[in-house]
């Protein structure tokens, strides 16, 4: 951020007449607030709406296909509606912490935005313990969720806000394990640092770097999917015995805050297993070869044609596993609260004690030449696994008897 | 700046300590200490020691505050209960260590203040910083700490364990 605060006030001749930290202020102010908030709000819309068609499709029906093109409208709609309904406060609820609980729960997510880098230099705030301040985010969240649950004043809502605590709590553990497996092979915790380990390509990348890494990209993707309440472990909000969970009592702006804040949360585990496993931002000669396309000379137009095919690059990964998140909801059971609580205890966290045992051994004896080799053997088996998906798709459409059809659409 | 800054945190969190005493609902203090961990955080930060100002809100604001919580919320304590609390021999306890800490701090301040107005090192609060002295110089206090919280896990499991002999 910082660099390309510098280039832009070098550019414009009006930022210089003001003191330099007013702009540097003014403009991590604007992204964070403006832009992150329009994204946050944008993103929560589409991904509704994205959400309620692949689970039309999932089971066999439409979807919503009403409201605008597509019912591409609908979330819109939605919106206003909830928008416009009355604010109730139960009487029997503590009324402060009834109001502000929603609040923790949006700030925690939102600060964790604050971290994470879109670009090599369209980051807010890059300091050396980004990593380690994005679990910390999560602390307002858990707060946040136990303190609506307890406020309502309601059963379902309280056992929710339990339950949300204790997966929480537990799954933190792998996923700080995980991190710290990361931090360890980096020797960092700077997002920028981790990213710039990586490269480019698959190989690259610290998913395919050993099986380690490998195994901990799984365990990372599972937990950050119970820490964040997805199916399969949406235990908190689970419809069928506990009518909606810990945000039951709420209804109109405060349940729009809720339902933000869930699909932020969507993003971010995407934008952070990105970060961690598959290379962030890391676009190889594609912001060269971009740059020469359009022959830019302007620096400051060079600059912003290479962040934003970074910025592509990143949220294009980030929303492959947003639709693989979406397509895991809608497709596995939930899980019950034991199986849950064994999951977390009995396989993820002994697990990442050893893979975290095994990484530090690697990170200290196995050599340069040695986790190359590695590298190309786990990527080849990546690369075996996804050609493998892609035949027996084709084996489908080509010769299940079942009509799929194959436009989203139609 | 940074000392309006201050001003306004060590407000904050004095006040939300005093207030977290002075309250009746237990869930209420409980959030008043999340509070004060936060602004103490912001104060940690304030002296650039990032690291453990997030070490700070992890592990207090995150764990140990949803613990707390978590069991008030499990207790379930009716207002009426906690009004006509009497003096109990564990509040005795608690005051005594209470005033031991608070006049091992004052000896401190007054023996060597220098440690209180000297100028801090660039490099205070720092993971690298935070792991050496954790490692060279406070290593046997570290492995004790460990071995407390160990013996506390294997008490909690002892004790949460259904009896199967």
């Amino acid at each position: 951020m910082e660099n390309f605060i510098t280039n832009m006030i070098a550019q414009c001749s009006w930022l210089q007449s003001l003191p330099k930290w007013v702009v540097v202020f003014g403009f991590q102010i604007f992204f964070s607030v403006l832009i992150l908030f329009a994204f946050v709000a944008i993103f929560a819309m589409l991904a509704g709406y994205v959400e309620r068609r692949v689970a039309g499709r999932i089971q066999s029906r439409i979807g919503p296909n009403r409201v605008g093109p597509q019912g591409i409208l609908q979330s819109l709609a939605d919106g206003i509606k909830v928008f416009l309904k009355e604010d109730v406060v139960p009487t029997a609820a503590d009324p402060i912490l009834f109001r502000i609980a929603p609040y923790f729960v949006f700030v925690g997510m939102f600060l964790a935005f604050v971290a994470i880098p879109f670009s090599a230099q369209w980051v807010i705030s890059d300091f050396n313990l980004g990593i380690f301040y994005l679990l910390a985010c999560e602390a307002l969240v858990v707060i946040g969720i136990v303190m609506s649950g307890w406020a309502s004043n309601n059963k379902w809502s309280l056992i929710g806000g339990m339950r949300s605590a204790a997966q929480i709590v537990s799954y933190e553990v792998p996923v700080s394990l995980t991190i710290l497996m990361i931090v360890l092979w980096c020797g960092t915790m700077d997002i920028q640092q981790i990213i710039l380990s990586q490269g480019p390509m698959p190989w690259h990348w610290h998913v395919f770097q050993n099986p380690f890494l490998f195994i901990g990209f799984f365990i990372f993707f599972i937990g950050s999917l119970a820490e964040g309440n997805r199916m399969p472990f949406d235990m908190p909000e689970a419809e069928s015995e506990l009518v909606s969970g810990y945000n039951t009592e709420y209804s109109g702006f405060r349940f729009i805050i809720f339902f933000f804040a869930e699909f932020a949360n969507l993003y971010l585990i995407g934008a952070i297993v990105t970060i961690l496993f598959l290379g962030g931002w890391q676009a190889g000669v594609l912001p060269e070869f971009f740059v020469s396309i359009f022959g830019a000379e302007n620096p400051w137009i060079v600059a912003l044609i290479k962040n934003f095919t970074q910025l592509f690059v990143f949220q294009a990964k980030a929303l492959v596993l947003v639709f693989v998140i979406i397509q895991l909801r809608w497709t596995l059971p939930r899980v019950r609260v034991d199986q849950l609580m064994a999951l977390c205890w009995k396989y993820l966290v002994p697990i990442s004690f050893v893979n975290l045992l095994a990484i530090s051994f690697w990170v200290v004896f196995v050599p340069e030449i040695g986790t190359k080799i590695t590298a190309g053997v786990m990527t080849t088996f990546g690369a075996i696994i996804f050609i493998y998906f892609f035949y027996r798709v084709y084996w489908q459409l080509k010769f299940s008897k079942a009509k799929i059809r194959m436009n989203p659409f139609s | 700046m940074e000392t309006y800054l201050f001003y306004i945190f060590s407000f904050i969190t004095v006040w939300t300590v005093i207030l977290m005493i002075l309250q009746k609902n237990p869930i209420a203090s409980a959030t008043c200490l999340v509070i004060s961990f936060f602004s103490l955080a912001a104060l940690f930060a304030l002296l650039n020691a990032h690291f453990v100002a997030v070490l700070q809100i992890l592990v207090y604001a995150g764990a140990i505050m949803v613990l707390f919580i978590f069991v008030i919320m499990l207790l379930n304590l009716k207002k009426s209960e906690l009004m006509h609390e009497k003096m109990s021999r564990l509040s005795f306890f608690a005051i005594i260590i209470g005033l031991g800490l608070f006049s091992f701090l004052m000896m401190k301040f007054f023996l060597i203040p220098q440690i209180f107005f000297g100028e801090i090192s660039p490099s205070f609060g720092t993971a690298q910083e935070v792991g050496q002295s954790m490692f060279t110089q406070y290593a046997i206090p570290f492995e004790l700490i460990g071995i407390l919280l160990l013996v506390g896990i294997i008490g909690a499991v002892l004790l949460g364990r259904k009896d199967t002999d």
